[in-house]
């Protein structure tokens, strides 16, 4: 009875089920594998810096967290009573640093990336070696800013001794690129159409720069700004050779005497040989874990809130 | 035919653009008359758009850009060395392809610019007149504050004229101003056009040819010439004549062509 489909319908039968077989699920093992295989190497790289970041902060919190009280914001550091020695000069320390590192990176960061974005001939050499050289600093290592500070802020051409304005200088120095490059990504995705159209109403550039382009970066700018904040007040290396002494009983002033600041404080504290000063280091480093979690968000939500479609 | 005298607003004399090495379009020579609408349409790369676009020098913004030969405005060459290119674009304004809002209130769109430019005067009164004149005032009366981007594509680009006519210009340039439109869009700013050319000159990019032929006074017809060399494409003026010649019987047997559909 079979020979009586005719060959070529049982052909054309046999191939159509060929082809509609490979339609159903676990026809192709192969690439199924694959992709599980590739989802697993995703998730495990998640989890592991998620599982160190919990990890840091259950450390932490386990072993400071019994000293985070008022007097560690508000005491004075002590060599010898590390039950109620405290971090008030060296958050105000910090604070006076990260004021210091805005008012320097703001003007300097946006100004420099408006020039290299909108009035640089990019076609001119020199533009184009300025560009590389700001993407090649921000890889620079910390350190090296520092020993950069210390020979021409701290000592050298500005010679402001070791004092918070020379290490806000040599921290500003170290995250303006950071600054720029974030600046310039804002300032290139406002779409060229809102600056022409600017410019055709007559407008000169400068106007339609001001009033038009960087108001629509601004918020972009200020996610730059606030992680370039964010990293600066981690930053120890770099304070340790501008002279941030590491123990410090009084309030910091801008311009004249030594001060510490936060990271600084805790590195002292973590190198003494008595537990107890131990766990003021982790109750230190929740303070600062806090202040940092609570920056980069304000840099997040910036830039959920704002962020524009064109 | 006007029997009148014709006031020439531009005159362009065997002009040229090049971009960097590229010439871009060569030997072009048109007048443009006030108070018309002069249609430039062709296929693309013709140079339609970078004719428009040194009319009112924002062809100054692309790195490299070169006009050669003569552009007369009123008589007076635009491109002499004491000519303040921000100046001619005060005078000459212009219309995106895309409608390009300033992401600011509907209010703000239109202050922006007699804003900047200093221009004296009542602001409401300016902006009301500004919407007025691109029959945008009914639409929008009651929500000047809000945002822009609000509005439909077809009213954005209302808004974007309405723009341009605030701060008082003698020259509307549009380059393919309808293109990102539908056709209800398309024809009320069509509409808009005639009303329009009452008080202005307008110049316009289209790649539509019925557009040209529905409101254009007088059409200037460009084509690519690839005569000049191996992979040349040089943009050139084929003819310029009253609309209604130039599709009824064009000169030309290459524009008989294009607006009759046999390329482009």
């Amino acid at each position: 009875m079979a020979n009586k489909i005719p060959r070529r319908a049982a052909n054309a039968a046999s191939t159509a089920a060929a082809v509609t077989r490979t339609i159903y699920k676990g026809a192709n093992n192969k690439a199924e594998i694959q992709g599980i295989a590739f989802r697993l190497v995703l998730l495990s790289a998640l989890s592991i810096s998620l599982v160190m970041i919990a990890a840091i902060v259950a450390w932490a919190l386990v072993e400071g967290g019994e000293r985070v009280n008022i007097g560690l914001f508000t005491n004075n550091p002590s060599s010898f009573r590390p039950e109620t020695a405290g971090y008030r000069p060296a958050i105000l320390g910090t604070i006076q640093l990260i004021l210091g590192v805005i008012a320097i990176i703001v003007p300097l960061g946006i100004s420099a990336a408006t020039f290299l974005e909108l009035f640089a001939d990019r076609t001119k050499w020199y533009n184009r070696i300025i560009e590389l050289n700001i993407q090649n600093l921000a890889g620079v290592p910390s350190i090296v800013f520092g020993i950069l500070g210390l020979a021409f802020i701290v000592r050298g051409i500005f010679d402001l001794g070791f004092v918070v304005a020379a290490g806000s200088a040599t921290v500003a120095i170290l995250v303006l690129p950071t600054v720029i490059l974030a600046s310039r990504e804002a300032i290139r995705a406002v779409p060229s159409s809102l600056l022409d159209g600017a410019l055709a109403l007559g407008a000169t550039r400068w106007q339609s720069v001001w009033k038009m382009v960087l108001p629509s970066a601004a918020p972009g700018m200020l996610t730059g700004v606030i992680l370039a904040v964010a990293r600066a007040i981690g930053e120890a290396a770099p304070l340790l050779l501008v002279g941030a002494a590491t123990f410090v009983t009084f309030d910091p002033d801008f311009w004249n005497d030594s001060y510490s600041a936060l990271p600084v404080m805790i590195y002292n504290y973590a190198g003494r040989p008595q537990e107890e000063f131990h766990t003021l280091a982790a109750a230190g480093i929740l303070v600062m874990l806090v202040v940092l979690f609570f920056i980069n968000s304000i840099a997040v939500w910036l830039r959920a809130r704002y962020e524009r479609t064109w | 035919m006007t029997t009148t005298a014709l006031n020439e607003v531009f005159s362009l004399k065997n002009m040229s653009v090049e971009y960097g090495k590229n010439l871009a379009v060569a030997g072009v020579n048109l007048p443009i008359y006030q108070n018309e609408i002069t249609a430039l349409i062709g296929p693309s790369g013709c140079g339609k758009s970078t004719v428009l676009r040194s009319l009112n020098r924002m062809n100054d913004l692309i790195p490299g850009a070169k006009v050669s030969g003569e552009v007369l405005y009123h008589g007076q060459d635009m491109y002499g060395p004491d000519v303040d290119p921000v100046q001619v674009r005060k005078l000459v304004g212009m219309v995106f392809q895309k409608p390009n809002p300033f992401p600011k209130s509907i209010y703000d769109n239109i202050a922006f610019g007699p804003q900047t430019l200093g221009m004296k005067g009542n602001m409401d009164e300016i902006v009301e007149s500004a919407l007025r004149s691109a029959s945008l005032w009914d639409d929008v009366k009651d929500r000047l504050k809000d945002n822009a981007f609000g509005m439909s594509g077809g009213q954005q680009q209302r808004l974007c004229i309405a723009r341009a006519i605030a701060v008082k210009p003698d020259v509307i340039l549009m380059d393919e101003p309808c293109s990102a439109l539908d056709p209800i869009s398309t024809f009320k700013i069509e509409d808009l056009m005639f009303e329009l050319k009452k008080d202005y000159t307008i110049v316009i990019v289209t790649h539509n040819m019925q557009q040209a032929a529905r409101v254009a006074d007088r059409t200037a017809f460009f084509t690519v010439d690839t005569s000049r060399g191996e992979g040349s494409r040089v943009g050139t003026l084929v003819e310029h004549d009253v609309t209604d010649v130039m599709f009824s019987s064009p000169s030309d047997q290459r524009t008989l062509d294009y607006v009759t559909g046999k390329f482009g």
